[in-house]
């Protein structure tokens, strides 16, 4: 694998105001990668500067080696899907994908030839000839879609394109989204600040906050090693807590008075330093017998049916915890005030960075 | 439902000032085109035949027809791509210009053709010198023709900008000009596959409305002494009475004309470009 899109050094001011900051990133051929994060975080302008929409204050950006920074948005051969569609309301579906193949001049017989291409893959066949405003949401973004990749991209940006549909289309569309990226094989930046959309398509994720990557992995090392307090909170739910090193070496830590082990690296710490643990609440069970260590006396304050899973929140010491089990009929609930043991291995004590 | 419910229901004040606000308008012009009638009993369009008989209505009507679309060509030209600079790059300066677009409203035109005539009636010299580059605009019918022109987009930009403005705020211009750029159009494809496809109907009311007020100026065309339509009606007025009650009257059909032109556009598919 090659490096197909890099950003090195690449920062972003608006006067006084630090949009994006040092971003550095290199994405290979072929893959999807994500920019997840909350509002403000930079993601978008990361993206618009990708696109040339915005002119990085600092840095470079290259596409297949060669230097883009400061060419035009018309000049970069970069695909983008917009959040609100911006399909030209003029133009019929099929118009709309050939557009950026007539601003190429290319042959009339190929741009047919391409259009129904496009319309084949979205299946929307029978629609060439509607106008934007005789389609769906679903229907517009897809035509957005098709029309972005009609000019054959380098790369291709997506800004939350699945904002403005419903559950059920976003659902649907962006399981059809990845399954036509990866049949193309294109290199896709996706912007969204939906945590599952992220890790359901991505191959890799940037989580980021005030301008900064915060974490950089596959949705797997997001989700499950967190690296930091934002990206703990940010991607999925957790339980945090303050905790001192009791033992580095064995990575025993005292949470309240309460003996945790931790199987995570505890390296660079000492024996009195204060950390972050995280536990992710799926990770936290009712005790099995037998087991010694992690166990936590605790009494049930709360339980919520989410559907699939079941979350209870508990009081560990004079701290509440979540946790989720998996919805069963066979499923044994502990009333609300009873008074539990709950557990959870050594890997899944996670120590943050700040 | 009995009579007296649908009485009730009746919206009856709303007709009344419904029906009041026509005879205001149409009364008027019913006695304009009963007068131009009542020159000849025996020949009640007398009026109609004389008009449209004289030479000098055809020329000065078919002249202030060409300043017309001149100025609607120049003010398209001019204003569509202000509009759309200010809305993508300068929202900033939008309340600067639309000030300035009316100034029109705030100077009235006989100031604005006597500045004209006082600069543009001497010849235009390098400074300091007595080399002549050009001789003055009002010296030719082309330079005169030049400078009407310019005046009438001055006198017609509150009408244009502001309907090409209005056109401009129901398109997400600045997302459809980012898709047409990441799509590889340049600035000039942008503007005319783009934009002035899904503003034109708002350019057509513009156009309309600038066309309106050429072809009746009057000020303008007289002090630059051309023989429009204005001035011609104008002089009729004052001579003739039958005539004049006619050509009004005409003007007022071809005025509804335009806007139910303006109607038919934008209530079929012209607006579909924005609206949606």
């Amino acid at each position: 694998m090659t490096t197909h899109l890099a950003l090195e050094n690449v920062s972003k001011n608006f006067g006084d105001f630090v949009a994006v900051r040092d971003f550095n990133l290199e994405v290979e051929r072929g893959e999807f990668v994500s920019f997840l994060g909350p509002s403000g975080c930079g993601k978008t302008t990361t993206l618009r500067m990708i696109a040339g929409f915005e002119m990085p204050s600092t840095g470079k950006i290259t596409i297949n080696g060669n230097d883009i920074t400061n060419n035009p948005p018309n000049q970069r051969n970069v695909g983008m899907v917009f959040q609100s569609y911006a399909l030209f309301p003029n133009m019929t579906v099929a118009q709309n994908i050939g557009f950026g193949l007539r601003v190429r001049k290319e042959k009339e017989a190929d741009i047919k030839d391409r259009v129904n291409e496009m319309l084949a893959t979205i299946h929307m066949e029978n629609k060439a000839n509607s106008y934007p405003y005789q389609l769906s949401g679903g229907q517009m973004q897809r035509v957005a879609l098709a029309r972005a990749l009609a000019i054959r991209p380098e790369v291709l940006l997506l800004d939350e394109p699945l904002s403005a549909l419903d559950a059920k289309i976003r659902v649907s569309l962006r399981a059809e989204i990845r399954s036509i990226q990866q049949k193309l094989g294109i290199t896709a930046i996706y912007v969204t600040h939906d945590q599952e959309e992220a890790l359901s398509l991505s191959d890799r994720i940037v989580v980021m906050n005030v301008g900064e990557m915060e974490q950089v992995g596959s949705p797997f090392e997001v989700y499950n090693f967190p690296t930091t307090r934002f990206v703990a909170n940010f991607v999925g739910s957790l339980n945090t807590a303050e905790a001192e090193i009791v033992d580095p070496g064995k990575g025993i830590l005292n949470m309240d008075g309460i003996q945790l082990l931790s199987s995570n690296v505890l390296k660079d710490k000492s024996k009195g330093d204060k950390v972050t643990i995280a536990i992710r609440p799926e990770r936290l069970s009712f005790l099995a017998e037998g087991k010694k260590e992690n166990v936590f006396d605790g009494k049930v304050e709360n339980i919520t049916f989410l559907g699939s899973v079941v979350r209870v929140e508990v009081t560990i010491g004079t701290r509440k915890f979540k946790m989720d089990t998996f919805n069963r009929p066979s499923l044994n609930l502990p009333n609300i005030g009873d008074a539990i043991k709950a557990t959870c291995s050594d890997k899944a004590v996670l120590i943050l960075k700040d | 439902m009995n009579f007296l419910t649908r009485l009730r229901r009746f919206p009856f004040w709303a007709w009344f000032w419904f029906i009041l606000g026509a005879l205001y308008f149409i009364l008027p012009l019913y006695a304009t085109f009963s007068f131009s009638l009542s020159w000849d009993p025996a020949d009640p369009f007398k009026a109609y035949e004389r008009s449209f008989g004289d030479s000098r209505f055809w020329n000065s009507f078919l002249y202030s027809n060409m300043l017309a679309l001149a100025t609607i060509l120049a003010s398209i030209i001019l204003v569509v791509p202000t509009a759309y600079w200010i809305r993508l790059r300068l929202p900033q300066a939008r309340r600067i210009v639309e000030f300035l677009t009316l100034m029109p409203f705030v100077v009235p035109a006989i100031i604005l053709v006597f500045g004209m005539i006082r600069i543009y009636s001497t010849p235009f010299t390098i400074p300091f010198t007595d080399i002549v580059l050009m001789q003055p605009l009002t010296n030719f019918r082309a330079g005169t023709n030049i400078l009407i022109v310019a005046g009438y987009m001055v006198l017609s930009m509150p009408y244009m900008y502001r309907s090409v403005d209005t056109g401009m705020r129901t398109v997400d211009i600045r997302t459809l000009t980012e898709a047409a750029q990441s799509l590889g159009a340049n600035w000039f494809t942008i503007i005319t596959r783009v934009i002035l496809p899904n503003i034109r109907s708002a350019l057509l009311s513009g156009a309309l409305l600038t066309f309106a007020i050429v072809v009746g100026e009057v000020v303008l065309a007289s002090f630059l002494g051309v023989s429009a339509f204005g001035p011609y009606l104008f002089l009729l007025g004052q001579h003739r009475a039958y005539e004049p009650a006619a050509l009004s009257f005409v003007s007022f059909l071809l005025t509804w004309l335009a806007m139910g032109l303006i109607q038919l556009v934008s209530g079929g598919q012209g607006q579909a470009a924005g609206a949606h």
